[in-house]
């Protein structure tokens, strides 16, 4: 058995180093082989034999910036999910099934909240999200 | 049980002999030291079998490809065309590597690293038998899902530090694909943490067996359906068709790699490849019985875990076509089509499976289906 844990994560530490290693060894292999000749046309970016208009950093739709916002709330409460999950077998033999299933629960109702509010607001909609509110807006006044 | 490589090495008594004779003639204690060379020489053989595999994936692909369309594919490099990979290789070292004049330098550079790390050290986990496996984390879900995370990461940097339209339009949708996966990926597997009450992948495997009956797919209806939530949001995490949309190269030339050229992109292909196999190899270990032999076969010898190292790659690879073969089937999904699928049924689903998961081991004790079934027909019998 590994006496610590630097016996255990070792091989992801050399895991680690040997991706890097072999990277950086075949772009060494490649600088030492290949031509190099670079030209203005060449170093453009690539826009289907045009000119390039302006810079591509340039701003972006905030559809990615919503989906970003709710993955993380997920992720955090998914990360939370494994402490419960993992001994969750251990107390139902244990005899104290009920409580470690009430909590399972709470977190599942809060995620589940969460999406629903997600769901709700037209947030998990691609294209049309800011219209749903509008639309229930002229709904509620229609009626 | 036998925890890691070394551990499973050191077990036999010439080893011990060995060790003992350095000790004495080196003059200090070379466990640790002979400990790094073991780990370092497999993670070397490793790596290199994994390129390989990553390699021949690409091979793979293109001639069940060409089946599918009724054509040759490739035949010309090697006996059937099978080293078609190594003469990639070598035309991607020797090509001219651009780096676009506007692009961030530094980021166009290390996003294929990323890549690559991310990939290699998710290898780490990977059990391929009971005594063949690197290291036995006890977190290893949890960790193999963190870090692979980085490949995500390493796309959303080429396709941003590249400069191009094309790339930037790849890597946000890289990114958001990845990210909302996650989620539907993360919460199947919790269900099997659930099931085996470990996150470690050899307690996992543990509590299951050789024979389809205790797999923890056919479990209970839940793991049956988690399953296809795990393979699909897998799918989607990986890039693969049909959810290939930050390269869809109809619509965006290239994504992502459109600007990389040479090695930095074959890295790019290397690093998915190898992707594929992982994940392929962890939807086997946590619900395809992993590297169990039906009937204890072989033992726990050297036998033993040959065969299961080829009980377990066989499982991977079955999942491996199936992978290529949907590629070829499906179309590609559009960008709103697939925020849908991820959040509005994939989502939702994963959450009833871990719920229903969790009444599922607290009402029947984690009893599977199947042991229900024979309980019952015991019973049934007995009352005769």
């Amino acid at each position: 058995m590994p006496s610590n844990n630097i016996d255990v994560f070792m091989p992801i530490i050399i895991l680690m180093f040997l991706g890097v290693a072999i990277c950086l060894l075949a772009f060494l292999a490649s600088r030492i082989l290949r031509p190099s000749n670079p030209t203005i046309k060449k170093e453009t970016p690539y826009e289907c034999g045009e000119e390039p208009m302006g810079s591509a950093w340039s701003q972006f739709n905030i559809r990615f910036y919503v989906v970003g916002l709710i993955f993380i709330i997920f992720d955090v409460e998914s990360a939370l999910m494994f402490p419960v999950v993992s001994i969750f077998r251990e107390m139902v033999d244990q005899g104290n099934g009920g409580l470690i299933l009430f909590e399972v629960l709470i977190f599942m109702f809060i995620l589940v909240a969460g999406i629903a509010y997600c769901w709700r607001k037209g947030d998990l909609d691609w294209v049309k999200s800011f219209n749903v509110q509008n639309n229930n807006k002229l709904n509620k006044i229609k009626e | 049980m036998n925890s890691t490589v070394v551990s499973y090495l050191t077990g036999f008594e010439p080893v011990k002999q060995f060790i003992a004779f350095l000790t004495k003639s080196l003059g200090f204690d070379v466990t640790a030291l002979l400990t790094f060379v073991i780990f370092f020489l497999v993670a070397f053989v490793i790596v290199n079998i994994m390129a390989a595999i990553g390699g021949l994936g690409t091979y793979a692909e293109r001639k069940i490809s060409a089946d599918m369309q009724l054509r040759i594919g490739p035949n010309r490099v090697g006996p059937y065309g099978l080293l078609q990979f190594l003469a990639d290789g070598v035309k991607m070292i020797m090509k001219e590597d651009i780096t676009p004049r506007d692009a961030d330098k530094f980021l166009f550079f290390i996003s294929p690293i990323f890549c690559m790390v991310g990939v290699f050290s998710t290898l780490a986990v990977l059990p391929f038998s009971s005594g063949f496996t690197l290291t036995q984390l006890d977190v290893g879900t949890f960790y193999l899902i963190a870090i692979s995370s980085l490949v995500g990461l390493g796309v959303f940097l080429g396709g941003y530090a590249s400069n191009s339209k094309w790339s930037m339009l790849g890597g946000m949708r890289g990114a958001s694909q990845i990210i909302s996966y996650e989620i539907p990926v993360t919460i199947s597997v919790l269900g099997i943490c659930l099931l085996a009450g470990s996150l470690g992948f050899n307690k996992i495997i543990a509590q299951q067996a050789g024979l389809p009956h205790t797999w923890f797919i056919f479990h209970n209806p839940f793991a049956f359906i988690a399953f296809f939530v795990f393979f699909t949001g897998a799918l989607a995490e990986t890039n693969r068709a049909p959810f290939d949309l930050p390269e869809a190269e109809s619509e965006l030339v290239s994504g992502y790699h459109t600007e990389y050229t040479g090695m930095k992109f074959g890295f790019f292909a290397l690093a998915e490849y190898v992707e594929v196999f992982v994940v392929c190899g962890v939807a086997s270990a946590l619900f395809l019985g992993g590297y169990n032999v039906p009937f204890n076969l072989g033992g726990d010898g050297l036998v033993g875990q040959l065969l299961q190292i080829g009980a377990f790659v066989s499982k991977t690879l079955a999942l491996y076509y199936v992978v290529i073969w949907i590629r070829w089937t499906l179309p590609r999904l559009r960008v709103d089509q697939l925020m849908t699928v991820c959040w509005k049924y994939l989502t939702p689903m994963a959450i009833f499976n871990l719920v229903g998961m969790a009444f599922w081991v607290y009402w029947f004790n984690g009893k599977s289906i199947f042991d229900l079934i024979f309980a019952a027909g015991s019973h049934a019998a007995g009352g005769h």
